[in-house]
């Protein structure tokens, strides 16, 4: 049930105001997180407020008063425009009016969440982007997490392994390779990714082959496990701050919803008991089925792993709750130390994997091998009928037979996987070093990281107000005055403004010293001004 | 016990109709020429194996299309980081040239409305999602491909409703088919929002006549809804009449209202290569296609893949000879095969494209019942060891034909099939032709002229009851 309580921070006439709008609105201009209560709202005492155009409402009857922010999508708020009433309306009749031709709601929806500053920032950067000898004026781009730093390892495993890894010579292999088409994929390549999985925990979680579902992707995995795991309707329940691309992989054709687990600065941002069952309860009063938790660990945007209490706590809370685990292990081949990284794989291997078909891991080799167009996802579950299903529903998304068998070539090779994983994480601490060490120089902290192709940079200090306006200003600051693209924590969803998450593994070393340097001038001018 | 959704649990896979019975039952006994002599012929998947030699060849000459090759690896880091959803402009580029070039150059393709998905199976699906919401119905005309079950119904939760075909036409799809059709979904409260043909037709192997795609154009415009032309075999076309597209027809119609209109594409059959999963959405509406682009990232075709056939399509030759070639191998199957077939009695639908025949075994039923068809079925596959597909599982409203897959064999295990069935059919006394034409030499074969040649090329000769050709252009060979 909704309440909103008018307060002096906004009159009532506002606030009535701004509701009767919000009313109003048509169902897409809703921010994905608000759950189409208005019916209900129209008939119930405004009992509210708002501030900074989020409208926060207290529920009636939960056991804690935490606050529930109701985020309404800035751009939609009307008296932000500064327009009148009724031209306001004419003015979103036209923006809802469905084209000529019907459409489904899923392709008009702005659930693909394009919209979001985090791919704005990718625009700036394609319109003007940094080059180190023709373009060195360009924008710098450090919002797209992508590895570039072991490339030379996997060209060096090419040419010394051409034929094998294409279809030898004369092609014999070509043929059957073109026809396997098979959902069950390349048994090779499965044997050689349950081996690669294994190699990244450093022996310490065993992976079965036939366990091993193939996807197009880790965007499919994460769409298709929630095909498998929820009803339309239903919630998941996701740590904040997360990746933004799960608004979309989570929920868009899913008809699924993502409820957020709060995590903030005060403990690093790690998941609490205390967080999980607020998250639960704030979905019970919205009437939401709660399905699962997804866990990204390593975390993006935080660049850190989670700790194995909290993975322990994690898997007792769903446990009680009788729901699902989703861990997203995208990045477990990029901890900075092979130690360091726990997999939910290894819990349950100490729990003698009992309860263990609730959990289902997504895997990806576009972050760990550095390989995003070659769209390798894999869903391991520990529960047969899933896996089963998710092997059924990887027909729209199988990935293709002359990518699994030059993967299946390569990934077979011990030698070369031993060294490569050795030196991808070597590689990428010291990029994360660098980094770090730059960025303390020009004054700036980040909450302290161990994994991932990139930081997470605390810029609160540098807020004019600290809200999400704030940190946008800043953001459009550094887009478009210091040239460097990084993505705002808000379009991440954290509930602490002033955070950004910065890639520094995309690009040559070269390049991060000129960011560096960037950021650096941008401080000096910020100290010089103070004083 | 942890639950799953109610789509996981359900049954929208499809895997339990006949259609995959039979594989199942050609896994475990496949046929083997030396190893397992008397196993099951797969002849229930629809593929394209005959012009493998023709990439082995291109492939030689042109190393640096595989990033593996020591000419192709300095390409292999910025195909490896491309992941950008619209595309290599390259395989666009290709994918465009060579679906003009499939329709003789009649229509040009712009690369900028070509869409990349998982295969066909990802495009429909796609398709279906960003036109339709759940519950909502898309009409297909009967017999379709199986697949079409889960592939636009399953995660989507639309509907499908059926546009009957019957065999006393050739299935030909009619006004009154579609506006029956139409009413039963407006009876059922569904709402219809479009129309999905196959053409060439999976099962039929038959193509859409111009007056028959004229009538459906100005069907949908009629009721406003979209047409889907999924046009996977065009390439397949071996024989006249010569391929008309929906491309063509609405050039020719200025009336279509052209957002309507969208066509499902993929190179798993045209050119045999299914596991390499390259499909295509091409839409003539803007609103689907950037819509459609986003939705790809759940499906787009691995850069490697795109690399390379954009290496392979760009190359004009290679595209002319290949196009030539396959239609003159199909052509070449098909005619051996179907004549084959009435030497003991076994018609099929007249047929031009495809890599199949639509078999009808009518007159072999004990009744005219689906049960009857079944039992055939259970015997075709115990007995004879075949695996056809039984007409059912395409939702056909007659019993008694089977969709027979030709494509996916070498000349000696087709002669096997043959000898098989050969066999099968002198058990059953059911042959019509007169038993001393009969040839009963195995290793007897006959070559059959060009098409443009040979006499049996105009459609009707070739049902159950037609004498031996005795044309001098047809030479037997021993």
């Amino acid at each position: 049930m909704f309440s909103l309580l008018c307060t002096g921070v906004c009159n009532l006439l506002i606030a009535n105001l701004l509701l009767v709008e919000f009313l109003h609105m048509g169902t897409h201009d809703l921010h994905p997180h608000v759950v189409d209560h208005r019916q209900e709202l129209k008939h119930i005492l405004l009992f509210g407020f708002c501030y900074e155009d989020v409208v926060y409402s207290l529920p009636l009857f939960s056991h804690s008063s935490i606050l529930y922010p109701v985020l309404v999508h800035t751009q939609q708020l009307p008296y932000r425009k500064g327009l009148t009433n009724s031209a306001r309306k004419i003015d979103m009749a036209i923006e809802n009016e469905q084209p000529a031709v019907g459409l489904s709601k899923v392709a008009v929806s702005e659930t693909h969440g394009e919209d979001s500053p985090y791919f704005a920032g990718w625009k700036a950067y394609d319109e003007n982007p940094y080059d180190e000898s023709s373009n060195q004026s360009g924008v710098i781009q450090m919002g797209l997490a992508e590895n570039q730093v072991s490339f030379d390892l996997l060209e060096k495993y090419l040419e010394e392994h051409s034929e094998a890894s294409s279809w030898g010579i004369g092609a014999p292999g070509f043929r059957e390779n073109a026809l396997f088409q098979d959902y069950h994929g390349l048994k090779s390549f499965r044997q050689a990714m349950a081996n690669f999985m294994e190699q990244i925990r450093g022996g310490r979680a065993k992976f079965d082959p036939d366990r091993i579902v193939l996807t197009a992707g880790a965007t499919a995995a994460n769409e298709l496990l929630t095909f498998i795991l929820a009803d339309p309707g239903d919630a998941l329940l996701v740590p904040t701050p997360y990746y933004p691309g799960l608004d979309r992989d989570l929920r868009w054709r899913t008809g699924v919803k993502i409820v957020p687990i709060h995590c903030d600065s005060s403990n690093n941002f790690q998941v609490t008991p205390e967080a999980l069952e607020a998250a639960y309860e704030c979905a019970e009063s919205m009437n939401l089925k709660v399905r699962g938790v997804l866990i990204t660990n390593p975390s993006n945007p935080l660049g850190a792993t989670i700790q194995r209490s909290v993975l322990e706590e994690i898997l007792d809370f769903v446990t009680r709750k009788n729901i699902h685990l989703v861990s997203d292990e995208i990045y477990s081949g990029s901890t900075f130390s092979s130690s360091e990284f726990i997999s939910i794989a290894e819990i349950l291997e100490a729990h003698d994997y009992k309860n263990s078909e609730r959990v289902h891991i997504v895997y990806s080799l576009s972050k760990d091998l550095g390989l995003p167009g070659f769209r390798v996802g894999t869903i391991y579950s520990y529960n047969d009928k899933v896996v089963t299903t998710a092997r059924r529903m990887s027909s729209f998304t199988l990935i293709s037979s002359q990518t699994q068998h030059l993967l299946a070539c390569m990934l077979s090779n011990k030698e070369f996987t031993e060294n490569y994983i050795k030196t991808n994480r070597e590689s990428l601490r010291k990029r994360y070093e660098m980094i770090i060490k730059g960025l303390k120089n020009a004054g700036i902290e980040c909450l302290k990281g161990n994994a991932g192709l990139f930081c997470w940079m605390n810029l609160s200090p540098l807020l004019e107000e600290s809200t999400r306006e704030g940190e946008l200003a800043l953001w459009k600051v550094i887009l478009n005055e210091v040239r460097l693209n990084i993505s705002p924590g808000s379009s991440c969803h954290c509930s602490e403004p002033g955070w950004f998450r910065v890639c520094f593994a995309n690009m040559s070393e070269q390049t991060l010293e000129v960011a560096l340097e960037r950021i650096h001038k941008l401080m000096e001018q910020r100290k010089s001004k103070e004083t | 016990m942890v639950a799953m959704s109610k789509i996981a649990t359900g049954n929208g896979h499809g895997e339990n109709s006949p259609y995959f019975d039979g594989w199942k039952a050609y896994e475990t006994n496949p046929f083997h020429p030396t190893e397992r002599p008397n196993g099951v012929i797969q002849m229930g998947l629809a593929e394209n194996q005959l012009c493998f030699d023709f990439f082995q060849k291109w492939l030689m000459k042109h190393p640096e299309a595989s990033l593996c090759s020591p000419e192709g690896v300095r390409k292999f880091k910025e195909t490896a980081l491309f992941q950008d959803y619209h595309g290599m402009p390259e395989f666009r580029k290709a994918v465009a040239k060579f679906m003009g070039k499939v329709r003789g150059d009649r229509v040009k393709f712009d690369p900028d409305r070509i869409v990349m998905s998982g295969g066909a199976t990802g495009a429909h699906e796609m398709v279906t999602f960003c036109l339709a919401d759940p519950g909502e119905a898309f009409l297909v005309p009967t017999p379709y491909y199986p697949g079409f079950d889960r592939d636009l119904r399953w995660r989507t939760r639309v509907e499908l409703v059926p546009v009957d075909c019957e065999s006393s036409n050739n299935f030909k799809i009619t006004r009154t088919a579609l506006e029956a059709a139409y009413e039963q979904a407006q009876a059922a409260n569904l709402r219809v929002k479009g129309l999905l043909i196959t053409n060439p037709s999976n099962p039929l192997g038959t193509i859409l006549d111009r007056e028959t795609l004229k009538s459906i154009v100005s069907f949908i415009n009629e009721k406003n809804i979209h047409l889907i032309g999924d046009e996977i075999y065009s390439a397949t076309v071996f024989m006249e009449p010569e391929f008309v597209s929906i491309s063509e027809i609405i050039e020719e119609d200025i009336e279509c209202n052209r957002d309507l209109i969208h066509i499902v594409y993929s190179l798993s059959k045209d050119m045999g290569l299914p596991g390499f999963r390259v499909g295509i959405v091409y839409s003539y509406n803007d609103a689907v296609v950037s819509c459609a682009r986003k939705m790809s990232s759940f499906g787009l075709v691995s850069s490697q893949t795109q690399h390379l056939i954009a290496s392979m399509l760009s190359d004009d030759d290679f595209v002319e000879s290949f196009i030539v070639e396959s239609k003159e191998r199909l052509f070449k199957r098909h005619k051996y095969f179907t004549w084959s077939l009435s030497q003991v009695g076994i018609g099929s639908l007249q047929s031009n494209a495809g890599l199949f025949i639509w078999m009808d075994l009518r007159k072999l039923l004990k009744e005219k019942t689906f049960k009857a068809e079944m039992d055939l079925w259970q015997v075709i596959i115990k007995e004879v060891k075949l695996n056809v597909s039984p007409g059912s599982s395409f939702h056909c409203q007659e019993p008694g034909w089977f969709r027979v897959c030709f494509a996916n064999m070498d000349d000696n295990t087709v002669e096997v099939a043959l000898m098989r069935i050969r066999t099968f059919m002198l058990k059953n006394n059911e042959a019509m032709v007169p038993r001393s034409k009969l040839c009963r030499r195995s290793s007897l074969k006959l070559s059959l002229s060009r098409r443009k040649d040979d006499f049996i090329t105009s459609p009707g000769i070739m049902s159950p009851h037609s004498p031996l050709p005795t044309s001098p252009l047809v030479r037997a060979r021993t």
